[in-house]
């Protein structure tokens, strides 16, 4: 394959001879693209960005990746891209690209305040490791903490939870997909009691409905959003709902544009709840065989730090943080929780799994629920635009409930940050499970209530593999004996060696570093110091105090900046990896080209950490407090070393020898392999010159967790075909082909799902809950077997907790836009991107502006209680903001917005709120 | 803006006029800038400026517009370019009009070259966007549109035209500019993507068309053009013919045939 050198002579030739002959144009450029095209490689991959997860073709020719296109064949995708995927291959390529390690110091020595100064990766490697070793000596498994990624690739994500949990003993691992997805795992684990959708993509194909909860599509899913688009061109009956608290570009195909005040989507979930039931639309046959009804305790806080927050927040702050105690109930809490106005309600479930608790509830309680939720209270609490009127608000909800409730109609739900980023996300979440399994639309084509992903491996790598602060991987958990035993088995550690107590989540890590508990911290693929709300606090924790932070990225972040020890990461195509989609498609791509000069991928760096710690610097006995409720003595995780000896562990082998590069692992996974590389390179394997595929082995090894109940995947080598296009997981063996699962809980495509049933939510399975009240659990005499059942919840309407007033007096939303992706430290250093969206601005009502005295483009102060941002206002564009609210995104690092927005996180999921705070804006 | 880069604005336009004069001479002035506009009639010029050629009459090359331009996007035309010396002009490409709401350059013109009649920044234009279809991104099916969300009259000036891609079960979206709307700020060409814009701003003389009178288009297009275009609440009252004639009576008692 490839022209000859002779080849390209000619194809020259001929192109200019073509020139001076006057040939069409077209024929010039062919002739011109094929011999462009000479000696360029082209291999499968995925695109970098969003959950949507299409697949890309790359070509690489002298180790540089000279071109990308969609790849035709890719069912997600069919060879398009939106602009972000139009530049896969330049986001590599920006002047910046870090190469080498690099450590603040002073006269040649680490120091805190020096500058940072190049050094090489041996040095770098002993500081990073010296300062761990104090931090760990001092404070123990949770005195250390790393940021992990939903943008990690399934083999470095497990690496990461392999060498924090079982190596370190350390559950302070957390994933910034914590602040993108953990409302809708909590809402999954809860609802299904196992976690990710039921359907797929090709509901879009499928459905009569699509509604948008809090889901910008045509903007954060563009390919997505041209198959909905499609499917309101070419299917009569199609119908397409945006719910959003602004005005965005999903509202021009949208046939209804439902905008409301921030937190009045519960309410409104609540309302089409109550008509399902009042115009006798429920699916009893479904509910009765398939769900039960539940609810939990409301008095939950607001994911503030629970004790002592006085000491870190300023009295302005305070205004706000106090709710954590005790919230007293507004006119419209009264309503929706049948309280009194005024009453002080005591946040007792705060702590703790506490707030996660549930109960049984009957139909008569749960209809008895949802009664004050009317079209007159609810159009009160949630109309978003005071331009609108009430009648026309009514008119709207009611053409939704009419959506849901018809039984000939199918109705897919999606949702995004809307609902995730939400101080009740895990509710939200649950609301819509609630409506779809009421009317029996959940788990089959065209039908079912469908959670977005932000991230290309949200699912694949921080959900699937366990990069939580609470998890380990195929949705077990770290305070559950039997996991923890299952996981020791898989991964051949000595009995209790994982540690029993939930680490910290990622906004816990800030904190922790701001109250001095955690004193050591390392970064991978993520941004933390720009996308952490409540930024000043995390700012000054970096940088005033004695913490020693360690960022790994390409690009010089604010986080990297904010760090004591910076290391060069290799890109996506610069390493072997998979990413894994929204719909449970596990996709693979090969290395394609070298990373520049001396960056390395994040598995390399982990690996060579791993190499210099020593078993015996972490697992003898370790100060951990909180144990006794595992049933450990408490404050003392035992030390595990006689064990380890037992089985063969020497107490000096390191953590690589014991965990990663293992004899067997080295026997089984050679590098090179030729098959499936096919002259591709792996520059992890080739540096660490041990003869192992890292990549394979440790996916090999995830595997298992995985086979046997429900969340198998294929053998590494089998995405690697050139006929496969990721599998959507549970992927088993038929008849000899491995066959991916397109509809869970469904027993005509699910293997798992009994044959028969029709549903089966299996998720569930051996589980009951304890029959209780609407406002107390029961005294557990009576309980409800929820085996193959889903959970119906009744969550009520709560107010955000920061609510605009007289001097904060709009409401503030961020989030994204199409060019650029998360901190922008990739798009915006692909020019053209930049060009297209160069900085942030704040979308503001023209009447606001006017109001304050202003016009488009001048700069202004976005300020909250917390801090300000200078920004320029537009009053146009894409986003039509109603009056009462502004929406910043915050890919811009010369607009942190993070320091302006409110650190309240939902207390189930403890995923922050990015969409609602209150703000002034005033002429800077 | 800071004083500092007034000064360096200052002393760029001085120097502009200074080469200009320097290499005319006062008294060629006239005549040299007639020849040159004769040449070239391709300039993309400030909000309000007037026909191409009253423009080059009534413009002294004060360089005031350009002083008053907050994203300091306009410039003076230098000597042996292609267009009449001193005199403003922008490239979207490299500085695109921002479209200020209460026109600086336009209030800073001394001689009306810059039409103190145009008060609305939207009803300017500047010129026209056109779009190569052949290399833009959207028309081959990508989810671009930068140039339709970047447009500051979204919706009026640049719309999505959506249709079923027939390859796969994707929509286009396709952007289309409504000449009716459109200012020429050159926004959507600072900001498109490809490696040469694909969506330019030209001149409108180079660019549209006329139909013959002769024939009217003999339906009406009801479609809504986007979600946020709102036709004018009430329709403009017809123009009263000059003095009093029926339309088309002129012609039809014009002797001849």
């Amino acid at each position: 394959m490839g022209l000859t050198r002779r080849d390209f002579l000619k194809n020259s030739i001929a192109a200019s001879a073509a020139v001076t002959v006057g040939m069409p144009v077209a024929k010039q450029a062919e002739a011109a693209v094929k011999a462009t095209e000479a000696g360029w490689q082209w291999d499968k991959g995925v695109c970098r960005f969003c959950g949507t997860g299409c697949g890309i073709m790359i070509a690489t020719k002298d180790g540089k990746i000279v071109a990308t296109k969609g790849d035709p064949n890719a069912p997600v995708n069919r060879g398009l891209n939106c602009v972000k995927g139009y530049f896969n291959g330049k986001i590599m390529y920006g002047k910046d690209r870090l190469t080498q390690p690099l450590l603040r110091m002073t006269n040649g020595k680490f120091d805190k305040k020096g500058q940072f100064v190049p050094v090489t990766w041996d040095k770098a490697m002993d500081v990073m490791v010296e300062k761990f070793l104090e931090a760990y000596k001092a404070k123990g498994p949770h005195g250390v903490g790393m940021f992990g990624s939903g943008q990690q690739t399934v083999p470095e994500g497990y690496v990461s939870v392999k060498l924090w949990k079982a190596g370190f003993r350390s559950n302070n691992i957390d994933p910034n997909a914590r602040h993108c997805m953990a409302s809708a795992v909590a809402g999954f684990m809860q609802t299904f009691g196992i976690d990710e959708p039921a359907g797929n993509y090709d509901d879009i194909e499928y459905t009569d409905t699509a509604v948008l909860w809090g889901a910008n599509m045509a903007e954060m899913h563009p390919i997505l959003w041209s198959r909905i688009t499609n499917r309101r061109l070419t299917h009569k009956d199609m119908v397409v709902v945006n719910l959003s608290t602004y005005g965005n570009m999903s509202s021009d195909i949208a046939d209804i544009e439902i905008i409301f005040r921030p937190s009045g989507d519960l309410a409104i979930q609540n309302y089409i709840a109550r008509e399902i039931v009042k115009r006798n639309a429920v699916n009893w046959d479904y509910v009765n065989k398939h769900a039960v009804f539940a609810t939990g305790p409301t008095d939950i806080g607001y994911g503030f730090r629970p004790a002592k927050a006085d000491q870190f927040a300023s009295a302005r702050e305070m205004e706000v943080v106090k709710n954590e105690q005790v919230h007293v109930t507004d006119k419209y809490e009264a309503i929706a929780q049948r309280r009194k106005a005024g009453e002080a309600v005591k946040q007792a479930n705060t702590l703790g799994a506490k707030p996660a608790a549930d109960w049984a509830i009957s139909f008569d309680d749960f209809k008895a629920a949802l009664e004050p939720y009317d079209a007159d209270f609810v159009t009160s609490v949630a109309k978003g635009n005071a331009e609108e009127s009430d009648a026309d608000f009514k008119a709207k909800l009611l053409k939704l409930a009419d959506l849901y409730c018809d039984p000939k109609r199918k109705v897919v739900s999606y949702w995004t940050m809307g609902f995730n980023q939400h101080q009740r996300g895990t509710w939200a979440n649950e609301q819509a499970y609630m409506n779809h399994l009421l009317l029996g639309k959940q788990a089959m084509p065209g039908n079912g209530a469908f959670s977005l992903t932000g991230q290309p491996s949200a699912c694949g790598t921080a959900r699937e593999v366990g990069v939580f602060s609470h998890r380990l991987p195929a949705d077990m958990l770290v305070n559950v004996a039997k996991h923890r035993e299952h996981a020791e088995e898989i991964w051949k550690l000595p009995a209790k060696t994982l540690n029993p107590t939930i680490g910290s989540h990622f906004t816990k890590l800030m904190r922790d570093l701001e109250d001095g508990s955690v004193k050591w911290a390392i970064v991978q693929v993520n941004n933390p110091w720009q996308n952490t709300a409540n930024l000043n606090h995390w700012i000054h924790a970096a940088r005033d105090m004695d913490n020693f932070i360690v960022c790994c990225d390409a690009y010089p972040t604010v986080s990297a900046k904010v760090s004591d020890l910076v290391l060069p990461a290799a890109m996506i195509f610069e390493k072997w990896g998979f990413y894994g989609n929204a719909e449970r498609r596990t996709q693979a791509w090969r290395q394609q080209v070298p990373p520049p000069g001396e960056a390395k991928g994040d598995l390399w760096i982990l690996l060579e950490m791993a190499k210099r710690i020593k078993i015996k610097d972490v697992w003898g006995e370790q100060n951990v407090p909180g144990l006794k409720e595992a049933g450990f003595t408490d404050g003392k995780l035992p030390s595990v070393l006689d064990e380890a000896q037992k089985m063969g562990y020497s107490p000096e082998a390191s953590l690589y020898e014991v965990l990663f590069a293992t004899p067997a692992n080295k026997k089984d996974f050679r590098w090179p392999d030729k098959a499936v590389a096919k002259g591709h390179a792996n520059h992890i394997s080739e540096t660490l010159k041990d003869g192992w595929f890292p990549e394979k082995a440790m996916f090999e090894e995830y595997r298992k967790f995985g086979l046997g109940h429900g969340h198998d995947l294929a053998p590494f080598d089998v995405y690697y075909r050139d006929d496969v296009h990721g599998l959507r997981w549970p992927v088993v063996q038929k008849e000899g082909k491995w066959t991916e699962t397109p509809w869970r809980f469904n027993d005509q495509y699910d293997p798992y799902a009994k044959k028969g049933a029709g549903i089966d939510f299996y998720g569930n399975n051996g589980k009951s809950l304890i029959m209780g009240s609407l406002d107390a659990v029961g005294d557990g005499s009576k309980k409800v077997d929820i085996s193959g059942k889903a959970k119906i919840y009744f969550r009520p309407y709560v107010s955000p907790v920061e609510q605009p007033d007289k001097e904060f007096d709009l409401w503030l939303c961020t989030g994204r836009v199409l060019e650029h992706w998360h901190s922008g430290s990739m798009t915006r250093r692909v020019p053209e991107l930049y060009r297209a969206f160069p900085d942030a601005v704040c979308w503001i009502n023209t009447k606001d502006a006017e109001k304050r005295g202003l016009k488009r483009n001048d700069l202004v102060w976005v300020e909250s209680r917390r801090g300000k941002v200078r920004v320029r206002i537009e009053t146009g564009g894409r986003n039509r903001v109603p009056t009462g609210l502004v929406y910043v995104p915050w890919f811009d690092e010369s607009v942190l917005i993070n320091k302006v927005t409110l650190d309240s996180t939902c207390p189930i999921s403890k995923q922050t709120d990015y969409k609602k705070c209150s703000v002034k804006v005033y002429k800077a | 803006m800071s004083d500092s880069s007034i000064t360096r604005r200052d002393f760029m336009v001085k120097t502009a006029q200074g080469a200009a004069l320097a290499a005319t001479g006062g008294l060629l002035w006239a005549y040299l800038l007639r020849q040159e506009a004769k040449a070239q009639p391709y300039a993309l010029r400030p909000p309000g400026a007037l026909a191409e050629k009253d423009f080059n009459a009534a413009c002294i090359k004060c360089g005031q517009c350009v002083n008053a331009c907050p994203p300091d996007i306009l410039k003076l035309a230098p000597a042996g370019g292609d267009l009449p010396i001193g005199t403003p002009y922008f490239t979207p490409r490299s500085g695109a009009c921002i479209m200020c709401p209460d026109i600086p350059c336009l209030k800073a013109c001394p001689t009306g070259a810059l039409a103190p009649e145009l008060t609305d920044i939207n009803q300017a234009r500047m010129g026209l966007a056109v779009i190569d279809i052949e290399n833009c991104l959207s028309w081959k099916g990508l989810r671009c549109e930068i140039c339709y969300r970047d447009c500051p009259i979204r919706g009026k000036a640049i719309w999505l035209e959506t249709d079923p891609r027939g390859l796969s079960k994707h929509a286009m979206f396709r952007p289309i500019v409504n000449s009716d709307a459109c200012t020429g700020c050159g926004i959507c060409e600072r900001s498109c993507p490809t490696e040469v814009a694909a969506i330019r701003i030209l001149p409108r003389e180079l660019v549209q068309g006329k139909m013959g009178e002769h024939y009217r288009i003999g339906w009406k297009d009801t479609g809504k053009i986007t979600e946020d275009f709102k036709p004018a609440a009430s329709a403009p009252e017809a123009p009263k013919a000059p003095d009093g004639k029926a339309p088309g009576v002129d012609y039809l008692n014009q002797g001849g045939l």
